[in-house]
């Protein structure tokens, strides 16, 4: 039997809430697969869905996008943009023939550790589902 | 870059926190092997004063120019950090962290596999890290005046503490009283002092004082701006009444043709009110106020030949052409105190709230037994049959706490407390009364409220360990059905009043205190405060700060604590004058932005303007940021064309070498 195959996942947390529920789901001790790395930016709405691409380009597996429910943006409407644009790329993604389950958006606020694992669990469960991503390939740190 | 970046990667072991899932010495080993690192250390604990010392001396010593430190979130030690590298010399932003803690060390327990993750992120800081550049945080001047939302005890409290301190407090208070729920109160636990006689001076102080400025019937409706400098738009309600020709005499609500129709507010409907009316006696403002809904003649636009109200006013204060007022000004910083509502009885169907007259809530209750309140002080109560003084009383706890049904987990903190209280008043003022109460636990936490507990059951209030299940009639009475579990006896207990212990919930207006101040939620839907145990008064915004139960159920005293730390964190901007703005914000390549614009439309604070420049002899417009207004969010930057505008510390060319880091590494 083969060994399951592990995704590696890249996730992009808004700094005031999806970043704050990804720490109380750690102060809370919430155990999720170790497969998510995440980047912190101040908002959602700091996504350019080029990141997206790029992080696919350089060997993610999938890509997690998670900000404030729409409506809590700390910086009042960045997840908005963050919903739109997003939304278009997605379709783009599937356009170009990218199995939509490798492309995650959620909302996660500071107090949802627990949907924070959820959504992890998720997103892992579904790039793992996909199977290994080598359609743009560039893999390559330019130190 | 004219330096060579120099990095230190400073690994924490956190104690055990992250030395026992992660192995920190391979994390260092490693970290030596990633470019431009010169130094890579473990400790045990980075944050402490041995643990920055290994830090400044590097930086010294080494050379070091920019540091990463692998330890907490960035959320919890970031400014610790970057004081550090401050007091080395350093640029405070040279400092990039890795959170090997709370998303790493403390969700996987896998010890291969948490420290092969750590080494990713390790390795992510430091592709950032060496890409930073420095900054200078600036400051600005902050407005020595506060806003108060909420005129009850916290937001009292608050204000005087703010304005003896010598700075304007404005307070904007819903209802036509300051007073809140305290004022409706009887008595206080477990001390049994008469809640109006401690709280009335201080309403009165707050009107008074010459630092104060009360708008009450009146809500904010905009805030703008940023901690030191927010832009505050109030709307003071008409009252159709002058508030200055009002002698607060009372001859109008005796007059009105509805008087004694309305179901008052304050008596928590048990008593009535004209539609113009005072909430209460004691009611600072002592100004009428008329009800535009329950008004005839403004809801109607007729009310006999004249209303009787402007008959009756002597002082010719009824004044039908009032319109809503809109007042701005500019503060510093905000307190919010805008309190709770009582869980509504009525979706706990079983206990038959909305069926039967005598079962009751324990608000209802203290309007019951104040000498102030609709009976005088006097527990009457209508049984469906006739009115009697009830013999048999039944209170009820945990309704709407503690009960997942009901959607309320937690604990509403003052139910058992006032139960007893209730218990105890209505002990003294019905001589004879047979009183139980039905409980799950007892929490008598506080101060004196143990030997409370203690007490009322010494005067002989049974305490019978049990939650009803359903409550019906029976002739004139009422029967609670009841299993008592410390016997595993079923019980049907006869009755002649049944007080619901009902908890304390978040505002049914909530949602738009949330969007008005950009606050977040707990999972109890009460506000949520930045840290749970070191920074409970403060929110996720700079600048507002929670005091009272809308932060979640609390006593007394802990309101007035709650309220006097909100009111000494809110003047500490006000009190320095100035306050320190992010640095982080968006800054505009001038020589490449094609003067779009989309950078403008999208920016939610207005911060980026276009103006015109001379490049190589053409006039061309481009994006200018204005940095006192940009908070950094970045939303411009991923609309960008050309990717000119991009917020410090989080450029493209910063953010790109972490998603390549954290992809290419397996």
């Amino acid at each position: 039997m083969s060994e399951q195959f592990e995704p590696n996942i890249v996730a992009f947390l808004c700094n005031w809430c999806s970043y704050a529920g990804a720490d109380l789901a750690g102060t809370s001790r919430v155990q999720y697969p170790a497969n998510i790395n995440v980047i912190r930016v101040m908002c959602s709405g700091r996504v350019n869905p080029l990141y997206v691409m790029n992080a696919l380009q350089q060997g993610a597996d999938g890509v997690l996008v998670s900000g404030c429910h729409p409506g809590d943006c700390h910086y009042m409407e960045g997840n908005f943009y963050a919903r739109r644009r997003l939304g278009l790329l997605k379709e783009l993604l599937e356009f170009a023939g990218v199995d939509p389950r490798r492309f995650h958006m959620s909302w996660v606020s500071a107090s949802e550790g627990h949907k924070w694992k959820e959504v992890v669990e998720k997103t892992v469960e579904d790039a793992r589902a996909a199977g290994p991503f080598d359609q743009f390939r560039r893999r390559q740190i330019d130190w | 870059m004219t330096e060579k970046p120099k990095l230190g990667v400073y690994v924490c072991h956190c104690g055990i926190n992250i030395a026992a899932t992660v192995d920190v010495a391979a994390v260092t080993e490693y970290a030596l092997t990633l470019p431009n690192v010169k130094v890579a250390r473990n400790y045990s604990y980075m944050c402490s004063d041995p643990g920055q010392l290994l830090i400044k001396n590097d930086i010294k010593n080494e050379g070091l120019n920019r540091v990463v430190v692998a330890s907490c979130s960035p959320r919890m030690h970031e400014l610790t950090f970057r004081k550090a590298l401050q007091e080395a010399g350093l640029n405070p932003y040279f400092l990039e962290m890795a959170n090997i803690r709370e998303q790493c060390s403390w969700v996987h327990e896998n010890r291969d596999e948490a420290t092969a993750k750590a080494k990713k992120l390790v390795a992510a800081a430091v592709a950032k890290a060496r890409l930073l550049e420095p900054l200078e945080a600036r400051e600005v001047e902050a407005e020595p005046a506060a806003l108060v939302i909420g005129g009850g005890i916290a937001g009292i409290q608050a204000a005087l503490d703010i304005a003896d301190a010598g700075f304007k407090v404005y307070v904007v208070e819903k209802t036509p009283s300051v007073g809140g729920r305290m004022s409706q109160l009887d008595k206080t636990f477990p001390t049994l002092d008469c809640s109006a006689c401690i709280l009335t001076p201080k309403m009165v102080d707050c009107a008074g004082h010459p630092n104060i400025e009360l708008m009450t019937y009146a809500e904010v409706e905009e805030v703008g701006g940023f901690i030191g400098n927010f832009n505050v738009k109030v709307r003071k309600k008409a009252r159709y009444v002058d508030f200055v020709k009002c002698t607060g005499c009372g001859d109008c609500a005796a007059a009105c043709r509805m008087a004694g129709r309305f179901l008052s507010e304050f008596d928590a409907g048990v008593g009535k009110r004209s539609a113009v009316y005072l909430p209460f006696p004691q009611a600072v403002p002592a100004k009428y106020t008329i009800d535009p809904e329950s008004c005839l003649f403004l809801s109607r636009g007729k009310c006999g030949k004249e209303p009787k109200c402007v008959e009756a006013c002597r002082a010719g204060a009824i004044d039908f052409t009032q319109q809503d007022e809109i007042v701005e000004f500019k503060v510093g910083a905000i307190v919010v105190a805008t309190g709770f509502d009582v869980f509504d009885a009525r979706r706990k169907p079983e206990y038959g709230y909305a069926d039967y007259p005598n079962v009751i809530t324990g608000l209802e209750m203290e309007r019951l037994v104040s000498a102030s309140g609709p009976t005088g002080g006097k527990v009457k109560i209508h049984n469906g049959v006739e009115e009697i003084i009830p013999q048999e009383i039944a209170f009820i706890q945990c309704v709407g706490s503690r009960d997942k049904s009901t959607g309320n987990e937690y604990c509403s903190r003052v139910c058992c407390m006032y139960t007893a209280k209730q218990a105890h008043l209505i002990k003294d003022k019905i001589p004879g009364a047979n009183v139980r109460v039905y409980y799950m636990d007892v929490r008598a936490f506080g101060k004196g409220f143990e030997e409370f507990y203690d007490r009322v059951r010494r005067e002989g209030v049974r305490y019978i360990r049990g939650n009803p299940s359903e409550i019906f009639r029976r002739k004139e009475k009422l029967v609670i059905k009841v299993e008592d579990t410390l016997t595993a006896t079923p019980l049907e207990d006869e009755v002649d009043l049944v007080v619901l212990a009902v908890g304390l919930e978040p505002r049914a207006d909530a949602r738009k205190t949330i969007e008005l101040l950009r606050l977040s939620q707990s999972p109890d839907r009460f506000f949520l405060e930045a840290h749970p145990k070191l920074r409970p008064v403060d929110t996720a915004t700079d600048g507002i700060f929670l005091a009272g139960c809308c932060q979640g159920p609390k006593d007394i005293p802990d309101t007035v604590a709650q309220a006097k730390g909100a009111a000494a964190s809110a003047m500490v901007p006000l009190a320095r004058g100035k306050v320190k703005i992010g640095a982080q914000v968006a800054c505009v390549n001038e020589d490449t932005c094609r003067g779009c614009g989309f950078c403008a439309a999208i920016c939610p604070y207005s911060a980026i303007e276009m103006v015109t420049i001379n490049r190589m002899g053409h006039p061309v417009e481009v994006a200018r940021v204005n940095e006192a207004l940009c908070k950094g969010c970045g939303s411009c930057a991923a609309g960008c064309l050309s990717d000119s505008i991009q917020p410090r510390s989080f450029r493209d060319r910063q953010i790109l070498p972490q998603i390549a880091v954290l992809g290419v590494l397996r």
